[in-house]
């Protein structure tokens, strides 16, 4: 079969359809939004039936995964790696229940925080969960180890936990496909019909029997064949080269073999007797895994009294940030001749919100209101909106997690400071605000929440929002008075209205909701651009 | 063989898809190919870049290594210069558009930037946004800067023209056409 040229998003999404998925529940993150985005676009998905539609947030895209596997079908989770905190009590809980069908959990993990607020690593969650996990090193294993990753789940009965990080999720390559696509599964419902009821009583038993699991899951981890021992004939140093990490290394011996020892981990946990075997073998342990040092943890254990190991935690390798091929090799104690200097005169460019973009206006009118009332702080969130922080605006003081700023004002506000303003997104209102917003209505908190209604998920590229068309409902529902909910249009025409209309709701004792509406500037060109090549077409047709 | 290049630019300039253009006419010719670039936030307004090997033996890391970069590509002249520690000081290329893109308060002086271009021993810098519009695609800046490049990649302009309409097709014949026009454009600038 020819090669398709597929980012690793895109390989582990066209894997998983081949394998027998029946469905993807994911909301965007990034760099994990074009697995999901892959399958809805995919015609094979589609004539295959495969449910892709985004969900309100990982939370309940994860307990749909996990209701689809006790269906007995095959079912992919996808997120970005703080995605699984949302998710938590479902991830750790779902080791306890086991699965039916194959379930396979994607993590993409953001070091160097490229798109994000944090550089967490998934791996320490699998590890935590007690549950298998996968870290392919190129885009051709991402592929193969999707089908492998449903075996291995169905195999233990166990979520299965696929790690990857940016350069492996935003990188293309050649990807050859299996000749033969699977069958999705069959309906089956679980043989124990307590397996998914975690009372006290019955989930000591799940527990005690998810760690009886554990030496064969290591055994799998050790005859699987996705790690790997490379002997090597310097045995001063033994080098554990996780995931990408081993691309890393292997990039310093470009035309010539390894001298050292190699372990290459790609499945977890690890595998006991090839890292013993390093160990017992080489003076020295060097590891190098892309993302926290999780790994070499293990490998010190707390009183670090055996070999010397090194890695991130002794400075070998900078503790944070991802990993490169010049910092292997300065590890590795190469010569590395860089290029040339950045000149001084290159300027910093960071990002910045569109030509046109609504947030624009609705920023400009609030610092405006915000002049009013010098004491108060705007508290926001996760999104596009976030450039609000950075000049010219410097709106917002705080943006946490998903939903934050709506809470985070409730607090402060009931800390005295008034003020408290929260600037959220669409989408990321119904993902986790409106249940913030339930408590202010509940304890009547004196908030205004600006709810920036753009019509779609904008900062990940366009995707469906949950939010579109049930704003106002979901407002009144939660106990907002209908008359302090205040839809605008956020236009520089109407700039002196929208001012005065924010500066009467932040003045109000109570919870205020102000919704700026208007299409992101992003997704009305795509939308203009797709509707010109359609009227295109037809004109051909006619 | 192995070419190692890096595409950069401005969020919205199309840095991007000239790298999947490149890198679906690579995998057409049977060659390994591997191509890193970061979404989400960078790409509003901010420094964008891709990672492109290509190579005729299996390629390990999706990023280059700092002093192998062969070819800087770049649609924006004070881009070009960011990624300067990766290029090979002796016989790395950079080509460049030379029209700044001007959405930051502290842009430097031009006559800087052009100065700081012309100490890189192998450079082309040429105004790919006129050529652009000449060739009646003014948003067409990265494929005349692609078009230009091709005379280095190793790869025949047939090739990339097939990988644009494989890539854009999508989006409309007349968008598909403009782009080749604007491919050719560039590829006369570096013929001449």
């Amino acid at each position: 079969m020819d090669k398709l040229l597929f980012l690793g998003d895109e390989a582990i999404a066209q894997a998983a359809i081949d394998a027998g998925l029946s469905g993807v529940y994911a909301y965007p993150g990034t760099p994990s939004t074009e697995i999901t985005e892959f399958i809805q676009d995919s015609k094979m998905a589609r004539e295959r039936g495969i449910r892709s539609e985004w969900c309100a947030n990982e939370k309940t895209a994860m307990e749909a995964a996990l209701g689809m596997s006790y269906a007995g079908k095959r079912a992919m989770y996808c997120c970005k790696h703080v995605g699984v905190n949302v998710a938590a009590d479902c991830f750790v809980n779902s080791a306890i229940t086991g699965v039916n069908g194959g379930l396979i959990y994607i993590a993409a993990d953001d070091p160097s925080m490229h798109s994000s607020q944090n550089e967490q690593d998934s791996r320490f969650y699998a590890n935590f969960a007690f549950i298998p996990a996968l870290e392919p090193a190129s885009q051709q294993e991402a592929y193969d180890m999707i089908h492998y990753g449903f075996d291995l789940s169905e195999k233990f009965k166990e979520p299965v936990m696929m790690r990857i990080t940016t350069r492996m999720a935003h990188s293309r390559a050649g990807v050859t496909r299996k000749a033969e696509v699977r069958n999705q599964n069959e309906r089956s419902l679980p043989q124990d019909k307590k397996q998914f009821i975690l009372l006290p009583a019955i989930a000591r038993k799940q527990y005690n029997a998810l760690l009886a699991k554990q030496p064969d899951i290591i055994k799998e981890s050790e005859t699987a064949g996705w790690n790997k021992y490379f002997d090597g004939e310097n045995k001063k140093l033994g080098i554990i080269a996780c995931g990408i990490g081993y691309n890393y290394l292997m990039e310093n011996f470009r035309d010539k073999k390894c001298p050292y020892p190699v372990v290459k981990v790609q499945q977890y946990p690890l595998p006991q007797c090839m890292i013993e075997k390093l160990y017992n073998e080489c003076d020295e342990i060097l590891v190098l895994e892309e993302g926290q040092p999780l790994v070499e943890q293990q490998m010190r254990g707390f009183m670090n009294n055996g070999k010397p190991i090194h890695g991130r935690l002794d400075g070998t390798l900078s503790r944070v940030g991802e990993l490169s091929p010049n910092m292997v090799g300065k590890a590795l104690g190469l010569e590395i001749e860089g290029g040339l200097e950045i000149p001084a005169l290159v300027a910093p460019r960071p990002p910045k919100l569109c030509d046109g973009c609504p947030h624009v206006d609705s920023y400009t009118a609030l610092n405006e209101a915000m002049k009013s009332f010098p004491g108060g702080r705007v508290f926001s969130d996760i999104g596009c909106y976030t450039l609000g922080a950075l000049p010219p605006f410097e709106a917002i003081y705080s943006t946490v997690d998903m939903g934050a700023s709506i809470t985070m004002a409730k607090g402060a506000s009931e800390g005295t400071l008034l003020p408290s303003v929260a600037v959220i997104g669409d989408s990321t209102f119904t993902h986790s605000g409106m249940t913030g917003l339930l408590d202010c209505c509940v304890d009547n908190a004196n908030v205004t929440i600006i709810i920036l209604d753009n019509e779609i998920t904008g900062m990940t590229g366009s995707q469906k929002s949950s939010a579109t068309g049930r704003i106002e409902s979901i407002c009144t529902g939660m106990g907002v008075a209908p008359e302090h909910i205040r839809v605008i249009n956020p236009l520089k025409k109407n700039h002196e209205e929208n001012v005065a209309i924010m500066k009467e709701e932040i003045g109000y004792k109570g919870v205020s909701v102000i919704i700026p509406r208007r299409e992101c500037i992003v997704a009305m060109n795509k939308r203009l651009k797709a509707e010109r090549a359609a009227k295109e077409k037809a004109a051909k047709q006619n | 063989m192995k070419i190692d290049i890096i595409l950069c630019g401005v969020g919205g300039m199309g840095a991007l898809s000239s790298a999947a253009i490149i890198s679906k006419a690579a995998l057409d010719m049977g060659w390994y190919m591997k191509q890193a670039e970061t979404h989400g936030m960078s790409q509003r307004g901010g420094d964008v870049q891709s990672h492109l090997r290509l190579s005729d033996q299996p390629i390990n890391s999706d990023l280059i290594p700092e002093g192998q970069c062969d070819i800087i590509l770049s649609v924006e002249p004070m881009e070009a210069l960011r990624y300067l520690p990766f290029l090979n000081k002796k016989t790395g290329w950079v080509i460049t558009n030379s029209t700044p893109f001007v959405n930051i308060p502290n842009y430097p002086d031009y006559a800087a930037i052009e100065a700081e271009i012309k100490k890189i021993p192998n450079h082309i810098l040429f105004d790919a946004d006129a050529v652009a519009k000449e060739a009646n695609n003014p948003k067409g800046t990265n494929m005349v800067v692609l078009g230009a490049a091709s005379k280095y990649l190793g790869i025949d302009i047939e090739k990339l023209e097939d990988a644009v309409r494989s890539n854009f097709g999508k989006k409309g014949e007349s968008i598909v056409n403009a782009n080749i026009a604007a491919l050719r454009a560039g590829r006369a600038v570096a013929d001449k």
